[in-house]
């Protein structure tokens, strides 16, 4: 056969810096197009709910489509709250970042919708194995923001005992698994999580998070042949948020089109949702964990949404991707697109929503006074250097013994 | 008091463990119906049901990771990895995760999970079927490593591991499952029903994790040994008829370093063994301690006899094997010195 030399394909994201913002290649299905399933729904037969995206707020703020209706206004206006607390609370651990009161911090900005929705999908005892952007989950559970800041400030009173990463935070009590910051392995273990709520014939389920890049870890594809084999309760997030530090999601996807498709080789039901919808991605979660809670097995759910900030204190997204591309976003701010509604049906104003921002600041720099009367990282107190030999083993073994002697403690 | 195989014990220990507490499940690959490739689980899936013995897809980071996120939840599995050649792909599950829940959570989460895994070579398996991993895991703060070498000893250490708070890598000299190999391959194989260890209690006993024991009193040498190469130090001492003290270590993390202290401050000269390939080998380890905490009693060079820097060859298996003789020369060596 007469062939042209082989040539290797690298993917390419449609833009870079200098160019104009692109998303002509996302395709959106209209808000309440997708058809909602019964829950024990075989994968095969709704092979198209992994290619769409499930949405329920249409452009003008309205619910609409079969996946809507399922929040009280209670809850629609707690969940809006939820997100303005945990934006507020990014944009002053940012600034205390910025002004040297800890070494690190990871914002969620765009992503506010994916982890407080999940949370008010789950029960009291459910466990989350998440990754380092989804303290939705603690916030919605209403988890201290004091633990939190003292976890990122690593002072005297941190959970952690400054053994930890800021914002590697671990709570058993709010179903909230201690982050690893090595990516994937948190994947699997949540399966395993769920694997012994069945061995035990308890009523939890666990919840696995994972980001668009780490996907292609084997751990995710462990997690998925586990899951399937077994038919864990368990249900297994994908935040594609289009961007893994600098490298472009087609990077880890590949041909398949779609994030969601990974489940259906596994023959594990897979939905796509808007995940800066806050009403969609609930409705999706609950979806999935009505099916965990039922026995029929695993969901995959692949949330569509948008990094708005860097991925963290230590990177610069303007070197690899243009400035504005976070406003030509066709999914818009989650946070923007709740008040709307919530304004449409008459349970929220401008001016409550100004009062609430003010209100919600004024706590969070409460929290964050409190946090730094135990310190912050270069300044008042500390843990105790002690802290560094404890709790490597249940019993301090005679070597590490020696060890702290030599530290002088 | 029944005649046990190291096989037979180290199903005994999984039986008992699981029959006392139903927080234990036993995974991994052909280990649920088949009982496993060496047969150790054979008979739990009949006896404790599917749920509790299972087949697992061939992923040893599955098989880790699905038992760290058990461990989370409060069971205490107890799985296999066919091989510790085939661990590496579960290594960052062991190392990264597993070894510093406790440490990293403050407590909050804890996993107590023993891995087991047959380790070493002797049975002409190769370069993937033969290795001693164990200073890839001494060296993971947070991992507790135990080698036994004899039935007894592993019955009591396993059920310790299984009920240990932490994570344990529990590995098995492969060569030791049905006889105490001394390194002595042109002879006829021994049976543990002719040895005193082969005498296993049908019961609980736990052994404590951390606590070596001296297989033959001696004064001349110490030698520091585990696994296969505890039955190769006796051969070695036999066979030059040097009064050395043999020291089995039966656990590497913790580490029973009064142990070795006390005896080498008594005898002055020393020798550790190990199948491992030598550079940053657990020997060196010890040959470091030794040379801290013994340095003035010392009348010779601490000497290590390992296997060779190379991959575990297959038709060279005995050239490869650190056997009896190669510890003897070592004996004599140090003798001279």
């Amino acid at each position: 056969m007469d062939t042209a030399p082989l040539s290797l394909h690298v993917p390419e994201p449609a833009v870079r810096p200098g160019g104009q913002p692109d998303f002509s290649n996302v395709t959106i299905a209209k808000a309440g197009a997708v058809t909602r399933p019964a829950v024990d729904a075989e994968a095969q037969d709704i092979r198209d709910l992994a290619y769409s995206i499930i949405r329920v707020l249409n452009r003008e703020g309205e619910a609409v489509g079969p996946w809507a209706g399922l929040l009280p206004d209670q809850d629609l206006r707690e969940g809006l709250r939820h997100m303005m607390t945990l934006r507020a609370f990014d944009a002053r651990m940012l600034m205390a970042q910025r002004q040297g009161k800890t070494s690190f911090y990871m914002q969620h900005l765009g992503e506010e919708a994916v982890s407080c929705a999940f949370r008010k999908a789950l029960a009291k005892g459910d466990m989350n194995f998440p990754t380092y952007r989804q303290a939705g989950l603690l916030i919605a559970d209403d988890y201290p923001m004091v633990e939190m800041m003292n976890q990122i400030y690593s002072n005297e009173s941190d959970p952690l005992r400054g053994r930890q990463l800021p914002i590697m935070y671990s709570s058993k009590e709010h179903g909230f698994f201690t982050i690893s910051g090595n990516l994937a392995t948190q994947y699997v273990q949540a399966v395993g999580w769920a694997m012994a709520s069945a061995i035990k014939n308890d009523t939890r389920i666990a919840a696995a998070w994972i980001g668009d890049g780490s996907t292609a870890e084997s751990d995710f594809h462990s997690a998925l042949v586990f899951a399937s084999t077994y038919r864990a309760p368990v249900i297994l997030n994908v935040v594609n948020n289009q961007w893994a530090i600098s490298t472009f999601q087609g990077i880890a996807r590949g041909g398949s089109g779609t994030f969601a498709a990974r489940g259906l080789g596994f023959g594990i039901p897979a939905l796509r949702v808007d995940g800066n919808d806050y009403l969609a991605v609930h409705a999706v979660a609950c979806w999935a964990a009505e099916r965990a809670r039922r026995n029929l097995g695993p969901t995959l759910i692949e949330y569509v949404t948008y990094r708005v900030g860097a991925h963290s204190t230590s990177d610069d997204p303007s070197a690899y991707r243009p400035k504005a591309e976070s406003e030509a976003w066709p999914l818009g701010d989650p946070v923007l697109r709740l008040k709307k509604h919530l304004i449409l049906r008459g349970l929220w104003s401008e001016a409550r929503h100004v009062q609430a921002e003010a209100e919600i600041m004024d706590d969070v720099i409460a929290a964050q006074r409190k946090a730094e009367e135990h310190g912050t990282m270069h300044a008042g107190g500390r843990p105790s250097v002690r802290d560094i030999f404890e709790g490597v083993y249940a019993q301090m073994p005679p070597h590490l013994r020696r060890q702290r002697q030599k530290a002088g403690y | 008091m029944a005649r046990m195989t190291m096989i037979e014990a180290i199903r005994s220990a999984m039986d008992i463990a699981m029959g006392r507490d139903d927080d234990v499940v036993v995974f991994g690959e052909d280990v649920g119906y088949f009982g496993g490739v060496f047969r150790c689980t054979q008979g739990l899936q009949a006896k404790y049901g599917k749920t509790r013995c299972f087949d697992t897809p061939i992923s040893e980071s599955g098989i880790v990771g699905a038992a760290i996120g058990m461990a989370a939840y409060g069971l205490r599995p107890c799985v296999e990895i066919q091989f510790a050649d085939y661990m590496y792909p579960a290594y960052d599950q062991l190392t990264q995760e597993a070894a510093r829940i406790r440490y990293r959570s403050n407590g909050d989460f804890t996993c107590p999970i023993v891995v087991r895994m047959p380790t070493g070579g002797g049975i002409f398996g190769g370069q993937t079927h033969s290795q001693s991993p164990e200073a890839l895991f001494t060296h993971v703060c947070g991992l507790k490593v135990v080698v036994p070498s004899n039935p007894y000893d592993a019955k009591g250490l396993l059920i310790a591991a299984i009920e240990d708070p932490d994570p344990v890598i529990f590995l098995e000299p492969k060569r030791l499952y049905n006889g105490p190999f001394d390194g002595h391959h042109e002879r006829p194989v021994t049976a543990w029903s002719k040895h005193d260890l082969g005498e296993v209690p049908d019961g609980y006993y736990a052994i404590p994790i951390g606590k070596a024991d001296v297989r033959r009193p001696g004064s001349a040498a110490t030698v520091v040994a585990y696994g296969t190469m505890v039955h190769v130090a006796l051969a070695a001492v036999a066979d030059t008829g040097i009064d050395a003290e043999v020291i089995d270590l039966r656990s590497l993390m913790p580490l029973d370093l009064d142990a070795i202290v006390t005896s080498v401050s008594k005898t002055g000269r020393c020798v550790v063994v190990h199948e491992a390939t030598l550079t940053s080998g657990f020997g060196a380890e010890i040959a470091a301690l030794v040379q801290e905490f013994c340095f003035y009693h010392l009348e010779a060079p601490v000497m290590r006899v390992a296997g060779w820097d190379t991959p575990y060859p297959h038709a060279q298996e005995w050239d490869y094997f650190p056997g009896p003789a190669r510890v003897g020369r070592a004996l004599i060596e140090v003798l001279e010195a």
